[in-house]
């Protein structure tokens, strides 16, 4: 019965999803839409911290180092592409481009590199010590982005036509809008393959008992370190989106706040559920729409929900209405 | 060169021992409670904002100093007891998460009060100037009253836990909470004032750096996660770990930002030499800290986790 429950405000919220933005179309209200991409996107980015933090239990505090990979990946390859420099001339010619699909690939894979090194060193640890280290490793991104110079600094970096993507007209909101949650599904469908998978059942059994993974023959640390990457990928991909959304990258989207509010997604919506993300980056944006415009102190509020959801409602938002309590 | 080289050194110890005001605090909380604890950068701002505005109303920085350590252990306190006690039994991932909450609240919740313009505190009048420490090396008086002071409160803090009987009390708490409880301390007191101790360091720490920089919000986020790095390079949970890390982190930061872009002039044009050498600089605590996890997991005098 729960279960039935849990699917039916899952389709509520798919179903939310693509019909708010589309009356907003017919209503002529650009900037609903605009709010309905940005909480595709985060819920996106929130399905790739999902995985370590849900499925694999381990406490990521520094996903911004991904999300800032993948909006720096477009804003780079955009910005040499638009000025006409080539990134590199020798030993062979590398310039760069507007299309997403190229841009994608690069954040895909400089993403997956860089989680690599990362989980290789932070997932020797566990724990609070995992949880200060892969926010450290992230700072050190940040800080990193700050101080060269040549991408704009702490200025950030402006894209000055949003990339494109063949056969869509990008600049369209509606158009960006289908984008962007095509490719949430996308990355939705992919996770729920995942945990289902043989690979994803490990992942969960190396939460819930290491020692067993290890007694059958699982080594604990190659599947996480394999998740840690994937998920890594997913936030990156998420990034590069949302930079193309506000067609401005800079250092805050690499920053600790950010790690937060990604985690607070994840949390919010209900930790380990496959459209937790959905739920919460949802009730974030509202909560920042409706408050925000209230009060200029909206954070405050904010943050005494957060505290009022973890001290007395475990499974976020889709945990209370489905009343369901789970793991975690 | 020579005085610019010692006059770093000394801001690195000068870094270092506020770092490790922030760090004890935070390595204590953990290691008695086993609590992450993301809001103690808030107690630092606490900490300096009270001073700064006592300082402002009363004309009187000493006045604000003590206001800063009150502002923060009273903050500390009420937080232990209304909210962080409902934590220790959870696991992290809630803990960052209301700790990251009581961030939230306590940054709009300050913004609200004081607005988003920085405060100033001035130093008292007979600290101002420079004092000439041989030769012709000259160091501001103040920074020196700061590094002194905290080197002070640094070992005020170790005879605490190593010589009275509260220290006594602290450590049977790390090492069997079960057992001191047994044998008749009141746990949860122990808890809210070792809560309130680390709280008091941070606000100290927070009113002798804002004496330096200015008072903002916000302010404490980065040195929140410097002590993080310190913690984690010292092992968290050891205060001796604490007192290392943050003298190796404060020094080397401040002497890689300037060693480094020197040490790439050598083979680099200035400018790219600059960029370089200050990007580089920025991260080289957080390869310190890497390359001391790589070869210690659970930091340099951390017990295996």
């Amino acid at each position: 019965m729960t279960m039935n429950r849990e699917t039916l405000i899952n389709s509520i919220l798919a179903i939310a999803l693509v019909a708010v933005p589309l009356i907003a179309l017919g209503m002529d209200e650009p900037f609903i839409i605009t709010l309905a991409t940005k909480v595709a996107i985060f819920a996106m980015a929130g399905v790739g911290l999902n995985l370590v933090l849900g499925y694999g239990g381990l406490v990521s505090f520094g996903h911004a180092a991904f999300f800032g990979i993948g909006g720096y990946a477009a804003g780079i390859l955009a910005s040499h592409a638009l000025n006409y420099e080539p990134i590199m001339e020798s030993p062979f010619l590398i310039e760069g481009t507007t299309q997403m699909i190229i841009i994608w690939i690069v954040a895909l894979i400089v993403s997956a590199l860089v989680a690599l090194v990362i989980g290789a060193i932070t997932l020797r640890t566990s724990g609070v010590y995992f949880i200060m280290i892969t926010l450290a490793f992230a700072q050190m991104i940040y800080y990193f982005a700050i101080s060269w110079p040549a991408y704009g600094g702490e200025d950030g970096l402006s894209i000055y036509v949003r990339n494109g993507f063949p056969g869509l007209n990008t600049l369209d909101p509606i158009s960006f809008f289908a984008l962007c949650a095509v490719m949430l599904a996308i990355a939705m469908a992919f996770s729920a393959v995942l945990i289902r998978s043989r690979f994803g059942l490990a992942l969960q059994g190396a939460r819930q008992n290491p020692q067993r993974m290890t007694a059958v023959g699982i080594a604990p640390f190659r599947i996480r370190l394999v998740a840690f990457v994937v998920s890594a990928m997913i936030t990156a991909l998420a990034g590069a989106l949302y930079a193309d959304l506000n067609r401005f990258v800079s250092p805050t989207m690499l920053s600790w706040h950010m790690s937060g509010e990604i985690m607070v997604f994840v949390i919010l919506g209900g930790v380990g559920r496959l459209f937790g993300p959905l739920a919460g980056a949802a009730l974030y944006i509202i909560l920042e729409h409706l408050l925000g415009g209230v009060w200029e102190f909206w954070q405050l509020p904010l943050g005494v929900l957060l505290l009022l959801v973890v001290l007395f409602a475990r499974g976020g938002l889709v945990g209370v209405l489905a009343g369901e309590r789970k793991h975690v | 060169m020579f005085s610019l080289f010692l006059e770093q050194l000394l801001n690195g110890l000068q870094s270092g021992v506020m770092l490790f005001l922030m760090a004890s605090g935070l390595t204590l909380v953990f290691g008695v409670m086993g609590l992450i604890n993301l809001a103690h950068g808030s107690l630092y701002m606490v900490g300096a904002f009270a001073c700064a505005a006592v300082a402002a109303w009363t004309g009187s920085f000493w006045l604000g100093l003590v206001a800063s350590l009150m502002a923060a252990a009273i903050a500390g306190a009420l937080v232990e007891m209304l909210i962080i006690r409902r934590l220790y039994n959870r696991d992290h991932l809630d803990q960052v998460l209301a700790t990251f909450a009581l961030i939230l609240i306590f940054s709009e919740g300050t913004r609200w009060i004081f607005g988003s313009f920085p405060l100033f505190l001035s130093v008292p009048d007979f600290l101002t100037g420079t004092v000439v420490l041989g030769g012709s090396f000259e160091y501001p008086l103040f920074r020196l009253a700061i590094i002194i002071a905290g080197l002070a409160v640094a070992v005020g803090l170790f005879l605490l836990i190593g010589k009275t009987r509260l220290g006594i009390r602290i450590r049977a708490g790390e090492a069997d909470r079960g057992m001191i409880a047994a044998l008749g301390v009141d746990i949860d007191r122990l808890y809210t004032v070792v809560f309130a101790l680390g709280a008091a360091l941070a606000g100290l720490a927070g009113a002798f750096v804002g004496t330096t920089q200015s008072v903002q919000v916000g302010m404490g986020e980065p040195v929140l996660i410097l002590a993080f790095v310190v913690i984690v390079i010292g092992g968290i949970g050891s205060i001796k770990g604490a007192l290392v890390g943050s003298l190796l982190v404060g020094f080397t930061d401040t002497m890689g930002r300037f060693l480094l872009p020197h040490l790439f002039a050598t083979f680099l044009d200035p400018s790219s030499a600059t960029a370089i050498g200050s990007a580089l600089a920025s991260m080289l605590i957080y390869i310190v800290m890497a390359l001391v996890l790589f070869l210690r997991p659970s930091g340099l005098f951390g017990t295996a986790a």
